[in-house]
């Protein structure tokens, strides 16, 4: 048994019932929960240092030997995913503690915290996985997490977006349990690397039919084209802590599972072409659609569905760099997504909404306000020295390289959603920042200065330019992030080191 | 195949086509029932991955075959999620009905302003 593994997922489902407990004093509640992710996070940056060289650690659950018992699998990928998540997870909940601190918002921190932990422990899960089923239960526990998240604060219109997100997200958590059930009947097994094993020997036609259903399902949950439709109207609608949570991770997990399952389990190269096709359009309609809202958390919504194109492009490619680009733009693309969607939360602090109708003058309102949102929405666009940038041109590189007209035609997307994204920001700030603000935004301001939410106020922008720096600090890391993405692209390439790790060639 | 196999996958088919039709419903109780029969679905799916689907569960002094317990104890836990995220729509459901006095899914209105957008003046 090794410790390491369990911690990310177990311990936060103990602190889950121990903030549960604590509700009443909402001080030892918000103590718990800082702990217990700082403890997330402090394991995680143990797991990467030891999985970072290209060993891949395992935990058999009850020393039931795989692929019998449940498997605790982690890789660089794994490893990596988990510490950028634990840190962003960090961050969103210390400003949601200074939200509450200062009363700025309707949602119940005695629930909150309880279902927050609960969705790390998904999270966690979900990405340390070894088998199919724990896959799903992961998956599972993230979303019913979710699924009472966003409703937080009720108005009609969360009812209603959480009606869609609930109804969509169920559809596809249903298909995974078809797709589990549909691998069990041809393999006899759910432990991923069994199945990596095993399938080869099955009918060509059924493996096909498997690594479709899986792609559909996974592209539900990481809203590919045309699987989009209920993400720009579901997350912005949620309160800020938690459209920036979902933003962040619950699509990258989606994310991750496609990438790990269509090298893993299926591996096949006649996939790329649909994976290249789904990226273009992913990037195209994605970016058009930022383009004309008229709301900055619905802009920043599509460019989201716009970005997750770009990952998938890097999977289509199935080359070494190819995979290595994706692993640096989904550590990139956390972090930058979580920074926009806080900074929307902080322009709703201060003038009450966000819609670009009756925002103007921001600059004046906030300067700090204005650089927090700059910054990373530079990065989102791939401006140099920025992450973004980083992560681009990983990935434009690795497509030049693999070559092939599909391929090139995926770059020019890229290229043409970059300069695009640039623009949906420009009409942002054009719009937003510059001029002279409204007279009811600069009273809502004083008011807010004068009141009891100045400490919180102080505090919510502070955590907001934490996690500005957590995307300057990716960047300014560039260098080992690379290895360590070529290290987890080789391993999901060839995985041969994972597949005898958790077979009992390892240590367990 | 056995008898009693074939008729849990016409259950099966049956089960997933009527579900995804009521998916489609814009009422939102409709859609509810819709998500319970593809959860029914997608449990019998997995019992069915057990050929010997006619033998006695794993029972202790039994002789002979025994069927496997794995799909078994996947389906309970699936059973468990479907049951809950379920309850939990109802009560969503419900409380869309109390705000807004039905319970169909609405249009989109961005999506109309759009359309709007692209039609000429004179026609609107």
């Amino acid at each position: 048994m090794n410790l390491l593994l369990v911690i990310p997922f177990l311990v936060p489902l103990v602190g889950a019932a121990v903030t549960l407990l604590l509700r009443r004093t909402p001080r030892a509640q918000q103590a718990a929960s800082v702990l217990v992710l700082a403890a997330v996070v402090v394991d995680a940056a143990l797991l990467l240092a030891k999985t970072a060289g290209g060993t891949v650690a395992t935990s058999q659950a009850g020393a039931w030997e795989a692929p019998l018992g449940i498997t605790i699998v982690a890789d660089a990928l794994s490893a990596l995913l988990v510490l950028v998540s634990s840190v962003v997870l960090l961050v969103v909940l210390l400003y949601a503690i200074g939200q509450d601190i200062g009363g700025l918002s309707r949602a119940m921190p005695q629930v909150f915290h309880p279902i927050y932990l609960v969705l790390t422990a998904g999270v966690c899960l979900s990405f340390l996985a070894g088998d199919l089923f724990n896959l799903f239960v992961g998956f599972e526990v993230m979303l019913t997490a979710s699924y009472a998240l966003i409703t937080q604060a009720p108005t009609r219109a969360r009812v209603r977006a959480s009606m869609i997100y609930t109804v969509v997200s169920l559809t596809s958590s249903i298909l995974f349990l078809t797709g589990v059930a549909l691998v069990y009947g041809l393999t006899g097994t759910v432990n991923m690397a069994d199945i990596a094993e095993k399938l080869g020997a099955a009918p060509e036609e059924l493996r096909m039919v498997l690594a479709l259903l899986f792609l559909v399902v996974f592209g539900i949950k990481s809203a590919l084209v045309p699987m989009h439709f209920w993400l720009p109207d579901s997350y912005p609608v949620a309160i800020t802590r938690i459209s920036a949570i979902f933003a962040a991770l619950l699509t990258k997990v989606a994310v991750y599972a496609i990438i790990r399952s269509q090298t893993l389990l299926f591996g096949r190269d006649d996939i790329s072409a649909v994976l290249l096709w789904m990226a273009i359009a992913t990037m195209i309609v994605g970016i058009l659609g930022a383009l004309v809202q008229d709301d900055i958390n619905r802009v920043v919504a599509f460019t989201l569905v716009s970005h997750i194109g770009y990952m998938i492009f890097g999977l289509g490619l199935n080359t070494v760099a190819g995979i290595a680009g994706v692993v640096i733009y989904l550590v990139h693309h956390i972090v930058v997504q979580a920074s926009l969607f806080l900074v929307n939360g902080l322009i709703r602090q201060y003038v009450g909404h966000t819609s670009l109708r009756a925002v103007r003058g921001l600059t004046t309102v906030s300067p700090a306000l204005a650089l927090f949102f700059l910054l990373p929405a530079m990065s989102l666009a791939g401006l140099p020295p920025m992450s973004g940038f980083v992560a681009k041109v990983a990935l434009f590189k690795a497509g030049i390289e693999a070559g092939g007209w599909l391929v090139y035609l995926g770059v020019v997307a890229g290229v043409l959603t970059s300069l695009l994204t640039l623009m949906a920001i420009f009409r942002i700030w054009v719009r937003g920042f510059w001029g002279t603000p409204m007279p009811d935004m600069v009273e809502a301001r004083a008011q807010l200065r004068s009141g009891s939410s100045r400490a919180g106020l102080r505090f919510t922008t502070a955590m907001t330019g934490v996690m500005v720096g957590v995307g300057i600090t990716v960047a300014v890391m560039a260098g080992p992030l690379t290895d360590i993405a070529f290290t987890a692209a080789r391993e999901l390439l060839d995985p041969s080191a994972y597949i005898d790790a958790v077979l009992q060639k390892g240590p367990s | 195949m056995s008898a009693p196999g074939f008729i849990l996958v016409i259950a099966v088919a049956v089960l997933y086509s009527s579900g995804f039709y009521l998916l489609l419903q814009r009422s939102l109780m409709r859609v509810v029932f819709g998500i319970t029969a593809l959860g029914h679905a997608a449990n019998i799916s997995l019992l069915l991955t057990d050929e010997a689907i006619t033998l006695p569960p794993l029972l202790t002094g039994h002789e002979g075959e025994l069927s496997d317990p794995l799909p078994q104890a996947m389906t309970l836990t699936a059973i468990v999620i479907t049951f809950g995220v379920t309850t939990f729509l109802l009560a969503l459901a419900y409380r869309v009905w109390l705000g807004d006095g039905n319970d169909e899914v609405p249009n989109d209105v961005e999506d109309r302003r759009i359309k709007q957008l692209s039609e000429p003046e004179d026609s609107a």
